[in-house]
């Protein structure tokens, strides 16, 4: 690992002016789970380190009117065990629950499982894909067993994150501050489409700093769950996995959110599976029309075609689930 | 089984003792070797290098301070500033748990956390767990079951079962299966470090 400048800024007002105008050289250090991993591989050689993880501004869940409001930089066991987080958006708790293994979740922020990196070994061994500023994404002809099956291309990397395709589910909100001026943006909206721009996986710029998630309670009469995939059965990096959250009323589905992780270059939002659902009884036919629907339109690659039908199975199986 | 009629056996706290001691030594002699004292006997610079820092954590009650490069590891710093040889570096990836250390009340990867962060921290490693002599609860009942094989990731099983057990007295069977989810075991040893822990937070009520 390359040394660096370290600053442990008093304030956020402090960290943002610390931030520059281009991507890389000044970087924000959270939980470090992900990005002292790439520093190790050179994959990021920053000159300056701006710490965050101490930072009073974005720690912390505060319960609020309709739901609750997430400091960025609280480490995910703190979202596990919040007693607010299980009580108002469990989904969220059962997805924290499934990052990485209990030191990571100990370690990790929030902010950090958002803006994380993807996992793709081309990408991880610094072959120069889209992601290091190359043209050519490696996967699409090389090894892509656990690559993108929906919305693949020109880069075909997945979004790694478990909390993401929970907090779209829940239709939370992401606060960025640039130090003085702040926005506030639909986390559907944060993640950005390989065919947007292949070289990074959301809207952050440069001097911006994620904050605060501000998550809705989830509606009354809705069930949720979160099921992961995984090549091992305890910790790993989701094959696939479903978000899923159900408004019944008087035994028919109202509403549905139904979002996978690790099958799309970002939180992928099965809006056909949820049309598919609306109206019906939630019984094993509907919830396997669902999964079905969920799928529609996947183009797998040459080595990841088994992700259709796992997918398609854990949605199905989700929903039922939730019956 | 032929484990449980051992007790804490008096070789253990003599090879204990002894490779403590060894682990002083190393500390002693090497200091002279040390990258930090070979560069503090540079000529001192007129500005302070911003890419050094000076850290402060209390490490098994004992309070350090020390200029090191920002970019050292707490792993780094426990082994190689402090000669606390206990966390081992296995992956350096965050992803094996040999390294495993219990800061504020945390056990965390200690090969992907900066000495630097750990400023202000209370930090426990094996080398803090027994008193004296008298070895931890957790340590006699990793030895109760040879809950190991080579040993090596056996520091950092420990040290999850020191931080999990702090937080919940009476596990489950699955409860700690989860809790030790994070720390591998090449040997596969992993029956009898369930053993150890569930031993373990019997022997610590007791």
């Amino acid at each position: 690992m390359n040394n660096f400048t370290y600053i442990r800024p008093a304030t956020l007002r402090d960290a943002a002016t610390q931030l520059g105008k281009e991507h890389g050289k000044v970087m924000l250090l959270a939980g470090g789970t992900d990005l002292l991993g790439e520093m190790k591989d050179d994959l990021r050689v920053p000159e300056r380190l701006v710490a965050i993880k101490h930072l009073r501004e974005l720690q912390g869940i505060r319960p609020g009117r309709g739901g609750v409001r997430i400091g960025a930089a609280t480490s995910l066991v703190d979202v596990v065990e919040s007693a607010d987080v299980r009580r108002q958006a469990p989904l969220l708790a059962m997805a924290a629950e499934k990052v990485g293994t209990p030191q990571i979740r100990n370690m990790a922020t929030i902010g950090g499982n958002l803006c994380q990196r993807p996992r793709c070994w081309y990408y991880r061994n610094n072959y120069p894909c889209f992601k290091h500023g190359g043209n050519v994404c490696y996967s699409a002809t090389g090894e892509n067993d656990f690559h993108a099956i929906l919305e693949g291309g020109p880069s075909y990397i997945v979004h790694p994150s478990d909390t993401a395709p929970a907090l779209v589910a829940l239709g939370a909100t992401v606060r960025i501050s640039t130090g003085g001026r702040e926005r506030s943006v639909p986390i559907e909206k944060f993640f950005v489409s390989p065919k947007q721009d292949p070289t990074r996986e959301n809207i952050l710029q440069p001097n911006e700093i994620l904050t605060e998630i501000e998550v809705p309670a989830a509606p009354a009469g809705s069930k949720a769950i979160y099921v992961k995939e995984m090549v091992r059965e305890i910790w790993d990096f989701a094959l696939c996995s479903v978000a899923a959250m159900v408004t019944t009323k008087g035994g028919v589905v109202e509403d549905a959110r139904i979002v996978l992780g690790g099958v799309a270059p970002f939180p992928y939002r099965a809006l056909k599976a949820e049309a598919a659902l609306k109206g019906k009884r939630l019984d094993q036919a509907a919830a396997a029309d669902a999964g079905a629907a969920a799928v529609e339109g996947a183009r797998p690659l040459a080595k990841n075609a088994y992700k259709v039908p796992l997918t398609q199975a854990t949605v199905a199986r989700a929903l039922l689930s939730l019956a | 089984m032929a484990d449980d009629d051992r007790d804490t056996p008096d070789h253990s706290v003599s090879r204990r003792a002894f490779l403590k001691g060894g682990a002083l030594a190393t500390g002693a002699i090497g200091s002279t070797l040390l990258p930090e004292t070979a560069e503090a006997q540079l000529p001192i610079a007129t500005e302070p290098d911003p890419r050094r820092s000076v850290v402060e954590m209390t490490v098994n009650g004992v309070a350090y301070r020390k200029e090191i490069p920002n970019r050292t590891t707490l792993l780094q710093f426990l082994r190689e500033h402090l000669a606390l040889t206990g966390a081992k570096m296995g992956c350096d990836r965050a992803q094996c748990g040999a390294c495993t250390v219990i800061v504020n009340g945390r056990n965390v990867y200690s090969c992907t956390t900066l000495a630097v962060e750990a400023t202000g921290a209370e930090v426990l490693t094996i080398e803090g767990l027994a008193t004296g002599d008298a070895l931890h609860p957790i340590q006699q009942a990793f030895i109760q079951h040879t809950g190991f094989q080579c040993g090596f990731c056996t520091s950092g099983q420990i040290m999850t079962t020191k931080a999990f057990l702090d937080r919940v007295p009476h596990p489950t069977e699955d409860e700690a299966r989860r809790a030790l989810s994070g720390n591998l075991c090449r040997c596969a040893a992993y029956k009898r470090i369930l053993e150890s822990v569930m031993t373990a937070s019997r022997l610590m009520q007791a």
